[in-house]
């Protein structure tokens, strides 16, 4: 299985993304510039924390127009895993493929910590490594992690299973206490939290690696175990 | 709008309109001399901002020249962006603290920000990526709603551009004191990675090479920066907002991996450096003169964001995120491309030359030719007049100070409130600490540790300097400084490489003020040696006034180490019931300058504690050992609020707890800031071994499975019993609950 690495200008947690898939999961990976017009190579599209453009009009609203997010919304509609955290999550929310929306943390301030999340939903590609209620420690760095839907959306989202990760603490005033919600169709999961910040025990952490393995595994049974 | 606005020659030496510039009149004379006629008004400025304290060190240099900069790991001492220390494997580290505290005084924000952005050029300009920043912050008392305003924005202003462009901002300090009240210090720290073949220095050489301007545009911005950073603050300050400058973390982030790229996989770079104080004008000056070389440029190129600039605005522009690059000719395309892919300007301005000048063409006309080494190396020197302050003959006669202690519990509860020695989490929780994903250590342990990816090493650094010991006694307290980051670092499991250091003070030109620069550069100087950690690199921040009142000294030493094995490093925090604390070194009654003082007596006096620097190194090469051999399960430098404190400190993650024994006299023992002494844990099994090993070392007592803190005496009559919840609530609590409350 390959990984995509989407660098725009002003990701900062691209690095982080490739050396967890490379080093920490033992996956293949790539770097790709965001004027790529081709993702037909990759089998699963990460898309990395920063602060694409600066982010100084709305987080993510300038990435979503990048000639590569049309290939990203090309990849998710053929059924590819897409994963993106943070600033990636961002970039999600902007481009219509997952419901809702950011504001600015309810302190008004940025918050980096480690924060303990509830897998909601263990019967998802990323996820199917944990076990559902399982809690997990995995690090927030955001100014905007402030999940918002409105009702209708809510009631949509707990319907079909999409909210996959909770906080248990929620440090930044989410709906929900949301952390991560897939699409309707399971393909497609934005976080806030920094799964490829726990994939080291050295640095605190490891929980946020099953995640990346779930996806591989969930891979492997629908291509590889098929052929 | 245009040159014809612009005073004559004859009218800046007439009205001695350079003044406004803070020129004086004999240097305004040497000027006139070395150029042989009279500068005209764009000269004059290259000459104001190269003259600067800021850009000179004039008042400075006689100090400067005092500290011990060599070693055999130094592969690039003081003179450069910044220092570069040999860490093996033909990798090195490459560190600079700088100060950005004027203009954070009057636009925190904006002046935190471009501080943060400053220091991070320095560090790329030499080719390293900068993989963890630091800073060491000094407020008044967190009080009154302006003191509020300028700590709270300050942080904002080092999150925002530190988050943005993705380097980890991994640990620092933040003290409190009515000294800064009206000039807060606000001094950020850059640590870069290298491999020995990528090094780059800011050197123009090579007649007919290509100068090349990359990065942001120049606007008006932080014009006359480094002049203004060069005098004291009045009320008056308030107008010099417009000196401030304006950060743009995306656009550095483009600029430095722009940078990077270009330096690593393209050898047409011949030089490199960053546009920071005093903007084109130091770049060009110091590139061409380190090289023995001049630079003729054509300022009609430079990529402006307004329009009508005049060589002068363009010259003394602080606009940030631009570099200076020198390339060899005819290979320009190559830089251009690497740009384009960037989105960045990247233009050709000028060209190296052999002639040792700077020469400026502006609308077909030569506005500035004059030699380089001139505005680089020839800015005169001052010897300023040095005088012991009458305070402190009278602090050396005084008697020792004793605090009255009616209560064990109260007095430390009273002290984890104190704001410098208060959690910092509020502050540090603001930063993205981790990205990058190699930061082991974050902030809030002695020191942070940053591991390098794909080695088994690890890179300790910490900020440090403790200016009421310095106030009391320059030297002395400068001596702790050095003493009192190695200490840091070796807790951490780390052998002290280097230092960095940030010295700000008041006025020089007052010789109390010379005389404290002076005193505390001898005691550095010897810690140093003694330590064997020289100094590579830093910055001088003087006038540090409000209105005629200066600030405690404040050297703030930025110091890294090298941890050979990332299994060696060790926290403060004890680990498991049963392990054994020792305190390391012996317990005074030494209270001048503690924080104990200031917060019964609300000022600080009498003598600064002492340091005997053999004892200092013994302790710290002994205990440095002992974490190597695996001994140690925790380590902590017992520092402001004495031992105590840092017993406090260590059980404050509530995973265990301490039952303490004092056989000393408990008021000293508890509470005095005596040096040289460090707190530890060793398991039961390692005992024999570490008691062998390190001398100094003495049993105080257990760690134990139920949190909180016991201390008894002797008898076995109890000093002071806390819980987790009490000590937490004191220590977590007083900077949030400080920050809501009302003036």
């Amino acid at each position: 299985m390959k990984f995509a690495v989407i660098v725009f200008p002003g990701s900062n947690c691209d690095t982080d993304m490739y050396h967890a898939v490379k080093d920490e999961l033992g996956a293949e990976v790539e770097y790709v510039w965001h004027d790529t017009t081709n993702l037909d190579q990759f089998d699963g599209i990460l898309l990395p924390g920063g602060f694409s453009y600066g982010d100084y009009l709305r987080t993510g609203a300038i990435a979503q127009f990048s000639n590569v997010m049309t290939e990203v919304v090309k990849a998710a509609r053929e059924g590819k895993p897409v994963l993106g955290v943070c600033n990636g999550f961002q970039i999600l929310l902007e481009t219509g493929l997952l419901p809702g929306a950011m504001r600015r943390n309810e302190s008004l301030k940025f918050i980096c910590q480690p924060e303990e999340l509830v897998v909601e939903n263990a019967a998802t590609t990323f996820t199917s490594q944990y076990e559902k209620g399982e809690v997990i420690s995995v690090p927030v760095a955001h100014g905007e992690g402030n999940y918002y839907c409105d009702e209708e959306t809510l009631e949509e989202l707990k319907a079909n299973n999409q909210i996959v990760f909770t906080y248990k603490n929620n440090p930044n005033g989410s709906v929900e206490n949301i952390a991560g919600i897939t699409n309707k169709e399971g393909n497609v999961l934005g976080m806030m939290p920094h799964p490829e910040r726990a994939v080291d025990e050295l640095l605190g952490s490891k929980d946020g690696l099953k995640l990346f393995q779930s996806i591989v595994k969930s891979w492997r049974e629908r291509y590889v175990a098929a052929t | 709008m245009s040159l014809q606005h612009e005073p004559t020659s004859s009218q800046i030496k007439e009205q001695k309109l350079y003044r406004e510039m803070g020129l004086s009149d004999s240097e305004f004379e040497l000027v006139e001399k070395i150029i042989g006629r009279s500068p005209n008004w764009t000269e004059t400025g290259l000459f104001s901002v190269m003259w600067s304290e800021h850009c000179s060190y004039k008042n400075s240099k006689p100090v400067l020249s005092k500290f011990p900069t060599k070693g055999e790991r130094v592969l690039q001492g003081p003179g450069e962006g910044a220092g570069i220390v040999d860490i093996g494997d033909g990798q090195a580290v490459v560190f600079k603290i700088e100060s950005h505290n004027h203009p954070s005084a009057i636009e925190p924000y904006q002046g935190a920000a471009t501080g943060v952005g400053g220091i991070i050029r320095d560090v790329f300009s030499m080719g390293a990526r900068p993989i963890a920043m630091l800073n060491s912050l000094r407020f008044g008392e967190l009080e009154s709603p302006r003191v509020k305003y300028l700590f709270e924005q300050v942080v904002a202003g080092i999150a925002g551009y530190g988050n943005c462009i993705g380097i980890p901002t991994v640990g620092g300090e933040v003290q409190f004191d009515s000294s800064y009240e009206g000039n807060p210090l606000v001094n950020a720290m850059c640590v870069g990675l290298i491999d020995h073949k990528d090094i780059k220095k800011g050197q123009a050489k090579g007649a007919g090479n290509s100068v090349m301007y990359v990065g942001a545009k120049t606007g008006r911005d932080g014009i006359h920066g480094a002049t203004f950073a060069s005098e004291e603050l009045s009320e008056a300050s308030e107008e010099k907002r417009p000196a401030v400058q304006v950060g743009d973390p995306f656009m550095e982030k483009l600029v430095m991996e722009a940078c990077l790229e270009l330096i690593h996989n393209c050898d047409a770079l011949v030089g490199i450096q960053d546009m920071g104080a005093a903007g084109l004008t130091s770049s060009s000056a110091e590139m061409a003169s380190k090289a023995g070389m001049g630079i003729e440029m054509n300022l009609d190129l430079i990529p402006q964001r307004e329009t009508g600039m005049t060589a002068y605005e363009m010259m003394l522009s602080e606009s940030q995120e631009r570099m200076l690059l020198v390339v060899e000719k005819g290979r320009e395309h190559e830089v251009e491309a690497i740009f384009a892919k960037w989105d960045l300007d990247c233009v050709t301005v000028g060209t190296v030359i052999e002639e040792k000048v700077l020469r400026l063409t502006h609308q077909g006309e030569i506005v500035a030719d004059v030699p380089v080494d001139a505005l680089a190396e020839d800015a005169p020197v001052y010897h300023k007049p040095s005088k012991e302050p009458a305070y402190y003959g009278e602090f050396q006669a005084q008697e020792d100070y004793i605090p009255e202690i009616t209560s064990f519990k109260s007095t430390l509860l009273s002290l984890l409130k104190q704001p410098t020695i208060a959690s910092k989490e509020w502050v540090y929780n603001q930063y993205d600490y981790m990205v990058r994903t190699n930061t082991v250590v974050a902030p809030g342990s002695d020191a942070a540790v940053v591991r390098i990816r794909g080695t088994k090493k690890a890179l300790a650094m910490t900020t440090d300097c403790n200016s009421r010991y310095l106030y009391l006694d320059p030297e002395v307290g400068g001596m702790i400084a050095v003493a009192e980051a190695a200490r840091n670092l070796v807790c951490s499991g780390a052998q002290p490489l280097a230092v960095t250091d940030c010295l700000n003070y008041g006025n020089p030109e007052k010789p109390e003020i010379f005389w404290q620069l002076e005193k505390s550069a001898d005691g550095m100087s010897a810690a140093c040696n003694k330590l064997a950690t020289p100094v590579i690199g830093g910055n001088v921040s003087l006038y540090n006034e409000t209105n005629g009142v200066a600030v405690y000294p404040t050297p703030v030493i930025g110091m890294v180490g090298l941890i050979e094995d990332t299994k060696h490093i060790v926290t403060q925090s004890f680990k498991e019931a049963g392990d054994i604390i020792y305190l390391i070194g012996e317990s005074k009654l030494e209270f001048g300058g503690s924080e104990l003082q200031k917060m019964k007596e609300g000022r600080i006096f009498g003598k600064a504690p002492h340091i005997d620097l053999e004892v200092e190194e013994t302790r710290q090469r002994e205990l440095l050992s002992a974490i190597q051999k695996g001994l140690i399960a925790s380590a902590h430098d017992v520092a402001e609020g004495g031992l105590s404190v840092a017993l406090a400190e260590s059980v404050m993650d509530g995973k265990v707890g301490a039952s303490v024994t004092l056989t000393d006299e408990p008021i000293g023992s508890l509470f005095g800031e005596s040096q040289s002494r460090f707190l530890v844990t060793v398991k039961p099994e390692h005992q024999d071994e570490f008691q062998q090993l390190v001398k100094d070392a003495k049993i105080i007592g257990f760690v134990r499975s139920e949190s909180g803190l016991a201390i008894d005496n002797e008898q076995g009559e109890e000093l002071l019993s806390c819980t987790l919840q009490e000590m937490q609530d004191a220590w977590k609590g007083a900077i949030p609950c400080l920050l809501t409350s009302k003036a």
